[in-house]
């Protein structure tokens, strides 16, 4: 038994570590504020919209997969598989980019209202609550599509065939087949969305419209920075932190599949979905899917690519530091990330404690780190190391999410063959978990490099002020007025984020030798 | 025991000198100061040119940062500061008087501060594209009384300096009106949005007509990109004052070299640069110092300004007002 | 020799108790109905389920707490008894070294044992490229270099069709006779058991009975395994 406990201590640092930088911050943020403040009737509001944004934009993003995951479960077309990793583009585009696309679409000088126009119906307006969903939706749909478009996957073909045998109608099929496997997938999916949009910070800021649209995270950043009123501040985030393990507890009783592969291309069960209404119906879902996420997109590649040639050069110095943060806070995200995903099938505190992350409040983070290292070193000094480990963290719920079904898997397979070989420690990660597991760490990679990538340095206490990354050498540029150098900086962030992205998956299913 | 203290004269042998021996002096600023488009490195480059010292700038979050560190703060000065957050500075007691004669500062309203030295100053405006918008409003009142069309985007008060100025600004102008200036103004709000550069970028992506900015923004579109179609609209009601403040720390190490710096803030070096690195009045106006394009734009008749102590009690009242307009 | 002294398996209503002994080089069955426990049985002497009560010995040392890795057998399993993504060689290489660091004179015997299986000049392929038959050899030939002195077969070959499986099997007798391999293997086949096995462990009733003459055990079982077994 010692030697069980022992090969669980990288997954019990690891955690440790997480429950430092989450809950040991508060902590500290707490303790020198000198106790929890009241809440003022404007947080209990944002508290408020906070909640019902994330559950909105949780259910419209899980009830517009349905449609679009079903059609991409049936149909084979040219480029399909294409088709559906740029449908997951939007889930690690950064957010100011994704922002700037979305104005370019849905704005008021946007193609949509201009259509409008031309037709003489009255224009749509992207600004206000409904902003902040359709973003939240765009983010999000990409992830409530790959989890259903895999629930339809899980289906074993023989059931269907069944079905068809037995002349099932489409809406018997829903009854019988899909709709057992959506009501095992789409909590787990409308949990994580709600999850990831109760956090929400930025988005929520520019479309939002108005004071009406603030989030938590918002007043949290109000009550530090505007009203220096640090104990409301820590009772906000506490709050938060309420919030997202309430939510989180709920969601570890759901069991949440995999959302790592892409469409696994098993041969088309002929004939589902066969007839002319649900062909268009497909087919509609289809292209209102890919015009929503790729427009917004291709508009931004359109206007940034022809200033690429004239950005200054230190934005490609910024690009230099961003990439190198970005390939060391992967390395760190994969490090914490695996030893809990090993853990994690036989010992639930591993899950909860990489979940940990996702219900902090950056700002309280770095704020509780300030004051924790303060007192024993300069924290300039420490800016590195905190952006890698804050950037780490805050990909490592997506990462070990991503793992867990993977390692479930491969210790269902091997374990036992594993210890009758002896094959443990060192050997073991080598010869059996590294390899086996590669497809999925290249996808949790990719993940952790983009959101590295898209990172503002919210924590910029430790900012020594020379150390420029591409998100901040961007909104410096939009800080000086230079707006379409700053379109041409996103753009730029835009694509390096995606080809991080791509390298990592490639290099995950290249070491994969299936 | 001998060993321990080997090595550690060894590592102490190995620690490398400091520059040159230079004394340094860290100033902190904000977030834009020190990028290669704000002015910090130019006020950098002229100062050390000066001073035989090595200035560095530390950007981030001046006064939070400030406030968690207390007495212990390596900050000599801090530079960029904001009228609505000197009452909470001075409050703390850390600062030391800055030394210079306010009566050189051309600024269009008294200051006697003998703490916060502004070194830049503009006023909020609307500022519009003439070639868009072909009847702009003439007056903060045509404004208000404008067609529901006519969208504008502003900074969120809670979140952003000019947004806050905003605020005041309603408040200088309409007074106990605030409240309904706010409720005619709010149908034409588009967005509100955290900081300046997200609405401005709004306005020159044609999504709203008018942006609340500066009177000195069509300075920078004139003389860096020769174009004159942004305007400020300039209101006969006054528009609001604002300033970046400088100050030096109690607590600095090197007080004589830090009263040097608060010295060059005055210096015909530093206030020439300031228009062109900053797209902002220097606070001390003298021949030369404002480019063509810059001298010609045109000057509200009327500067409007609260004290510290007039805009700290004001501020949340005007802020609940504001809240209110947006409710419903 | 291998003891089983009072060894109890519970796993929630489950519950199995064995009192047995079986003899250095012997080759026994185990014989019973479905969900009677055999495989238990196996994952127990194996090292993969800890029993509730009582002890494991070979000779005379207790090895009812030892790593599964550590014990003095090696275990063929149903199916996954190879890791797909390393190659043949790598596979059997596994039973000399777990870190797979091996010698010139490792990698000689690699291929002997390659030889001895039938699997000559199939070392560097994967596991994907062999049919079933010759999987089967591999984690075989990996068992032969670890010339552990007990081997336990929990029906590895359940997959193979019937001529491929008594071929397997009769492999198996043949090494376990070289290397005085004591052999415990479960089976559903009574043909198997008769043909290989002088002695079978009957498992009915929560109960792993000692060993039987494997002919006169089948020729007249107790009514569970009659059941079981058909007319």
């Amino acid at each position: 038994m010692a030697r069980g406990l022992r090969q669980l201590i990288p997954a019990a640092l690891s955690a440790a570590l997480l429950a430092a930088l989450v809950l040991g911050t508060l902590g500290a943020v707490t303790i020198r504020a000198g106790g929890f403040g009241a809440l003022r009737g404007p947080d209990l509001s944002a508290l408020w919209f906070t909640v019902w944004q994330a559950a909105l934009s949780a259910a419209l993003s899980c009830a517009l997969a349905v449609p679009v995951a079903r059609a991409l479960y049936r149909r084979r077309f040219m480029g399909r598989g294409l088709l559906i990793s740029l449908l997951g583009a939007p889930f690690i585009l950064p957010t100011i980019a994704a922002v700037m696309g979305l104005i370019a679409v849905f704005g008021r000088r946007g193609f949509v209202n201009e259509a409008l126009g031309a037709v003489g119906l009255p224009e749509v307006t992207i600004y206000g609550a409904h902003g902040v969903i359709a973003a939240h939706v765009f983010f999000n749909l990409p992830l409530a599509t790959r989890m259903l478009l895999h629930g339809w996957q899980a289906i074993p073909s023989e059931r269907f065939r069944l079905a068809q045998s037995l002349g099932f109608g489409p809406a018997q099929m829903l009854r019988h087949l899909e709709g057992p496997m959506l009501r095992r997938v789409l909590p787990g999916a409308a949990l994580a969305i709600f999850l990831v949009c109760l956090t929400s910070f930025a988005i929520a800021l520019t479309l939002g419209g108005g004071p009406r649209a603030t989030t938590v995270e918002l007043a949290i950043y109000q009550a530090f920075r505007f009203d220096f009123d640090m104990s409301r501040a820590a009772s906000l985030a506490l709050v938060q932190v309420g919030l997202c393990l309430g939510a989180l507890v709920v969601s570890l009783l759901v069991t949440l599949p995999s959302s790592s592969e892409a469409g696994l291309d098993r041969p088309p069960v002929a004939g589902l979905g066969a007839g002319l209404v649900l062909r268009a119906q497909d087919t509609l879902a289809i292209a209102a899917a890919s015009a929503f996420l790729l427009i917004p997109i291709a508009t931004i590649l359109m206007r940034g690519i022809p200033t690429l040639g004239a950005l200054p050069g230190s934005v490609w110095s910024a690009v230099g530091t961003s990439l190198w943060i970005a390939g060391g806070s992967t390395l760190l995200t994969l490090a914490l990330a695996l030893p809990l995903a090993l853990a994690a099938p036989r010992h639930r505190w591993a899950e909860a404690a990489a979940m940990l992350p996702l219900t902090a409040s950056a700002l309280v983070m770095g704020t509780g780190l300030f004051l924790i290292a303060r007192p024993f070193v300069n924290p300039t000094s420490l800016a590195l190391p905190v952006t890698l480990i804050a950037n780490a963290a805050l990909s490592l719920p997506f990462a070990v999410r991503i793992l867990i079904p993977e390692a479930r898997q491969l210790q269902a397979d091997y374990d036992r063959l594993a210890a009758s070989l002896g094959l443990t420690g060192v050997a073991r990660l080598r010869l059996l978990t590294l390899p086996r597991l590669a497809r999925p760490l290249g996808f949790a990679a990719g993940l952790s490099a983009a959101f590295s990538m898209g990172d503002l340095g919210v924590i910029t206490l430790f900012s020594d002020g020379e150390t420029q990354t591409l998100p901040l050498a961007l909104f410096q540029l939009m800080g000086s007025y230079r707006l379409d150098q700053a379109a041409g900086a996103a753009t730029l962030l835009m694509v390096l984020t995606f080809a991080l992205f791509w390298a990592c998956d490639r290099i995950g299913h290249h070491a994969d030798p299936r | 025991m001998r060993k321990p203290l080997m090595l550690a004269g060894l590592v102490i042998a190995a620690t490398p000198v400091v520059a040159e021996d230079k004394p340094q002096l860290t100033v902190y600023a904000p977030d834009y100061f020190t990028s290669e488009w704000g002015p910090g490195p130019k006020i950098e480059e002229g100062f050390e040119a000066i001073c035989n010292c090595d200035l560095k700038f530390v950007a981030g979050d001046v006064l939070p940062r400030l406030l968690l560190e207390g007495e212990r703060t390596e900050a000599d000065a801090v530079i960029g500061l904001n009228t609505d957050v000197t009452a909470r500075a001075r409050a703390t007691g850390m600062f030391a008087p800055h030394g210079q004669d306010t009566s050189a500062l051309s600024l269009p309203i008294a200051w006697e501060d003998d703490t916060f030295l502004p070194f830049n100053w503009g006023e909020t405006a609307f500022i519009y594209d003439k070639t868009k918008l072909e009847n702009p409003p003439a007056s903060f009142e045509d404004l208000l009384n404008a067609s529901d069309d006519l969208k504008i985007a502003i900074q969120d008060p809670r979140s952003s300096i000019s947004g806050l100025a905003l605020l005041l600004w309603v408040k200088g102008v309409y007074g106990d009106q605030a409240p309904e200036a706010w409720a005619k103004l709010a149908p034409k709000v588009l967005t509100v949005t955290p900081g300046w550069s997200e609405s401005y970028g709004l306005f020159t992506d044609g999504e709203v007509d008018m942006v609340l900015s500066y009177t000195t923004s069509p300075a920078y579109h004139i003389i860096a990109e020769e174009d004159d179609t942004k305007v400020a609209a300039i209101f006969p009601e006054g528009h609001y004052f604002m300033t970046e403040l400088v100050a030096q720390l109690k607590t600095t190490d090197t007080p004589e070299l830090t009263q040097s710096f608060m010295d060059y803030i005055l210096s015909d070096g530093f206030q020439s640069m300031i228009a062109t690195a900053n797209w902002s009045y220097p606070a001390v106006i003298k021949e030369g110092f404002l480019p063509e394009g810059f001298a010609a734009l045109p000057r509200p008749a009327k500067t409007i300004f609260y004290t510290e102590d007039e805009a700290e009690a004001l501020r949340q009242p005007a802020l609940d007002e504001w809240l209110a307009a947006f409710a419903n | 020799m291998l003891t089983l002294d009072n060894l109890t398996i519970s796993q929630g209503e489950f519950r199995l108790v064995a009192n047995l002994t079986l003899a250095t080089g012997s080759r026994t069955a185990v014989i019973g109905p479905s969900g009677a426990g055999k495989s238990t049985l196996l994952g127990a002497i194996a090292g993969f389920i800890a029993p509730s009560a009582g002890r494991i010995l070979w000779n005379e040392t207790e090895i009812t707490r030892t790593p599964p890795g550590a014990r003095p057998l090696s275990i063929l399993f149903q199916d996954q008894n190879l890791f797909p993504h390393l190659s043949v060689a790598q596979n059997i290489g596994l039973g000399i070294s777990p870190a797979l660091r091996l010698s010139r004179a490792d990698h000689t015997r690699i291929e002997a044992a390659l030889e001895r299986t039938g699997l000559a000049g199939l070392g560097a392929r994967k596991p994907a490229a062999l049919s079933g038959g010759q999987q089967s050899r591999v984690a075989l030939a990996r068992a032969l270099l670890r010339a552990k002195p007990l081997l336990l077969l929990d029906e590895p070959f359940s997959a193979l069709g019937p001529a491929l499986k008594s071929e397997m099997l009769s492999l198996v007798a043949e090494i376990a006779q070289e290397q005085g391999t004591t052999l415990l293997m479960v089976s559903h086949d009574p043909d198997d058991a008769r043909a290989l096995c002088p002695q079978t462990v009957p498992v009915e009733n929560g109960t792993a009975h000692p060993p039987q003459p494997t002919d006169a055990l089948l020729d007249n079982p107790p009514p569970a395994l009659r059941a079981y077994l058909g007319p």
